[in-house]
């Protein structure tokens, strides 16, 4: 019994990690890993789901839906974006890093002076169980759930639909896409839209477990980016097995030695796996070693 | 006849000098130089500390302002980011040339600052709550310090809850050096520490952490808590059921989260602060009406924001009883031991020693539905430590800061 719980309470901090990662990365794996576009404007999606989604929340909304709601007005935003400013800076990936950053800097700030400091949360639903003594949320389960279900999604979108073949070619060579009759541009703007939708999904599911701050996205990007540089750039290839593999070493590392130890063996990690891997997860796996 | 020109020259020049600087005295503004982070992760709880400033800066302006000069504010937003207070520091004091600062919420900023404030004889005012220890002539504290909030609150937490402790701290100098404290207080009343985790600053994800305590089954834990994204520790906690008593130096006095979580998830946690605005007086309750008035949309006036407002009004009192805003004439008046005031809190003094304040500690709690409860008060604590310590700063200014284990007096054992 006791190695039973042990085994579990393992199992269980592993998931929470990886379903932290998985979420937190999605978005940005899209905008990022497929598109190129380094999007330091990540957080502040995830803020605007989570800030639409308690919102919604509070005013009698259900839960699941006021999710939804936010990582729709997320994608909503995202692509008014990337139509006024992304799109005129495709073939430039460095100012798109300046721009994103300053997107993400008037965010916050705007934010901060039109809500304030802070905003109220909505409490954790569901409450909790207990396994060989421990206490555990079973919104914690649910956030894990979220996390397969949101891959097992986006798979289907990309090699199901219609939109995710046009969106893949486009992608990859966008002028024959466009020769053979694509609206590129809509795909990209969809495209991004899908990414900061996704962000926004991410603050929308984390949302009643977290202080709803102006600066709460800053507590995703760094994971998020992480687990998509160790991904590369394709998201089943890539992200979610990083996910896994860096949730592995983080939740191994902080039951051992605490948050510290944590977050360093997440970073060492990515160092090790860049050096050996330049290409990521996704190149390993596709044997394309540089 | 030729010498007594001269003579009658150099008094008229002297006259006219006088004269000059009595007029200086008269209409020039003293200059009060603001440093707070009014963005980034600790803007939530120090947006109030500038907001006392300004409004005891209003209130001593319609008086007539300090030996009839104004109070001019030159006001910086530090970002929660320690380069800005070095460099912000070193504009109000090269280029604007303050007589005064009152800066810095965390105490990594503190730290960041104090040297420069050490290399330009500033003055500067630190009004907020510690992990203790600064002997610096050139600053003056009115935060509270540990042997006023952790000598009271971790017996109190031992006699009523028991003796196993477990500490989570943020991992920086204020968290390091305040989980010290707190282990040595509880090895003094003859507990012991189940556990002890330090958190960068930042992590919002505590599932792991949790578990940790929950292994390690203390009686009560000590949450050293700082910044927003922490903050999300508690929700967590309360949502896998951890339910143990906590007990803060920072926390509900600082953050407010009694008002920011849904309850119960704080319920059950007791902290040793010097006002929040909760405190039923009469002095309190119009504190907090006068505030309303001048800042309606306040979500929340915290000890800081108190500490902030009196520290105006003990300096004003300073500059007035030395007759300027010379450094060495306003040490000569914190030494003479009697710069003391009524606050909202109650009765507090500036000690000479240590230049650190003497407060009146509330241990607040937080019950079921998120109001507070006030157990106990201890009235006057005064900030003895470094005292004891060895630290006189009447005598000599070390510049320093000492920890329980690193001191003069630990030092010469």
């Amino acid at each position: 019994m006791d190695f039973l719980s042990g085994l579990f309470s393992f199992l269980y901090q592993t998931g929470d990690a990886f379903a932290f990662l998985v979420l937190s990365a999605c978005g940005l794996a899209v905008i990022f890993g497929m598109m190129g576009v380094i999007n330091l404007a990540h957080g502040e999606f995830i803020l605007c789901g989570a800030y639409v989604s308690t919102t919604a929340a509070r005013m009698g909304l259900p839960l699941p839906l006021s999710i939804c709601l936010g990582a729709i007005v997320a994608g909503l935003v995202g692509m008014l974006l990337e139509r006024a400013i992304i799109r005129h800076l495709y073939s430039r990936p460095l100012d798109t890093i300046v721009v994103t950053w300053g997107i993400s800097m008037i965010a916050t700030q705007g934010t901060l002076i039109l809500l304030g400091s802070s905003i109220a949360g909505t409490g954790t639903p569901f409450g909790s169980f207990a396994v060989g003594g421990y206490g555990y949320s079973v919104y914690r389960l649910v956030l894990m759930l979220a996390a397969v279900a949101t891959l097992a999604g986006l798979w289907l979108i990309f090699t199901r639909t219609r939109f995710g073949i046009l969106a893949r070619a486009t992608i990859q060579v966008p002028h024959i896409a466009e020769a053979l009759g694509v609206n590129t541009s809509l795909i990209y703007s969809l495209t991004f839209g899908l990414g900061a939708a996704l962000a926004g999904l991410c603050g929308g599911l984390y949302a009643p477990t977290m202080t709803l701050v102006p600066t709460m996205g800053s507590a995703f990007v760094v994971e998020a980016f992480v687990t998509v540089v160790v991904g590369g750039a394709d998201i089943f290839l890539g992200t979610a097995p990083a996910a896994a593999i860096l949730a592995f070493v983080k939740a191994g590392l902080t039951s051992w030695q605490g948050q510290l130890a944590g977050q360093i063996g997440l970073l060492v990690a990515v160092i090790v796996v860049i050096r050996i891997l330049p290409r990521g997860l996704t190149g390993f796996i596709l044997r394309e070693r540089a | 006849m030729q010498i007594r020109a001269s003579g009658a020259l150099a008094a008229l020049a002297t006259l006219f000098a006088l004269s000059t600087a009595a007029f200086a005295q008269d209409g020039e503004p003293i200059k009060l130089g603001v440093l707070e982070d009014q963005s980034g992760d600790f803007a939530l709880a120090t947006i109030g500390k500038v907001h006392g400033i300004e409004l005891a800066t209003e209130e001593i302006n319609a008086e007539g302002g300090i030996a009839g000069r104004p109070i001019q504010l030159v006001t910086y937003d530090t970002q929660s980011d320690n380069r800005r207070y070095q460099e912000f520091m070193r504009r109000v004091l090269q280029r604007d040339k303050v007589d005064v600062v009152f800066a810095g919420f965390s105490s990594a900023s503190r730290e960041a600052y104090r040297p420069i404030v050490d290399q330009f004889k500033g003055l500067a005012f630190y009004n907020n709550q510690y992990e203790g220890g600064v002997c610096d002539a050139n600053m003056i504290v009115t935060g509270a310090v540990p042997e006023q909030q952790f000598s009271t609150l971790i017996p109190y937490m031992m006699e009523k809850f028991g003796k196993n402790v477990y500490t989570i701290a943020a991992d920086y100098n204020f968290g390091q050096i305040s989980a010290e404290w707190v282990r040595d207080i509880v090895k003094e009343n003859g507990g012991t520490m189940a556990g002890e985790e330090f958190i960068p600053l930042g992590v919002s994800q505590f599932s792991q952490t949790i578990q940790n305590i929950q292994k390690a089954k203390p009686d009560f834990l000590v949450t050293l808590l700082v910044g927003t994204a922490q903050a999300s520790y508690y929700e967590q906690a309360a949502s896998a059921n951890v339910d143990l008593p906590m007990a803060s130096s920072v926390n509900v006095g600082q953050g407010y989260e009694h008002k920011r979580f849904t309850p119960p998830s704080l319920a059950n946690m007791y902290v040793t602060t010097n006002w929040i605005e909760e405190v039923d007086n009469p002095a309190s309750k119009a504190f907090v009406e006068k505030w309303h008035k001048k800042f309606p949309d306040e979500p929340y006036i915290n000890q800081e924001a108190e500490n902030s407002y009196i520290a105006v009004y003990l300096y004003k009192q300073m500059v007035e009883r030395a007759g300027s805003t010379d450094h060495d004439a306003i040490r000569k008046v914190i030494a003479e031991g009697d710069v003391c005031m009524d606050a909202p809190e109650g009765h507090v003094c500036i000690d000479p020693k240590s230049q650190h304040m003497s407060h009146t500690i509330y241990l607040a709690k937080v019950n079921e539905d998120h109001s507070i409860s006030f157990p106990k008060v201890w009235d006057d604590i005064k900030p003895y430590w470094l005292g004891d310590v060895g630290c006189d700063l009447t005598k000599e200014n070390p510049e320093a800061q000492y920890t329980p284990s690193d001191n003069p007096k630990a030092a010469s054992k």
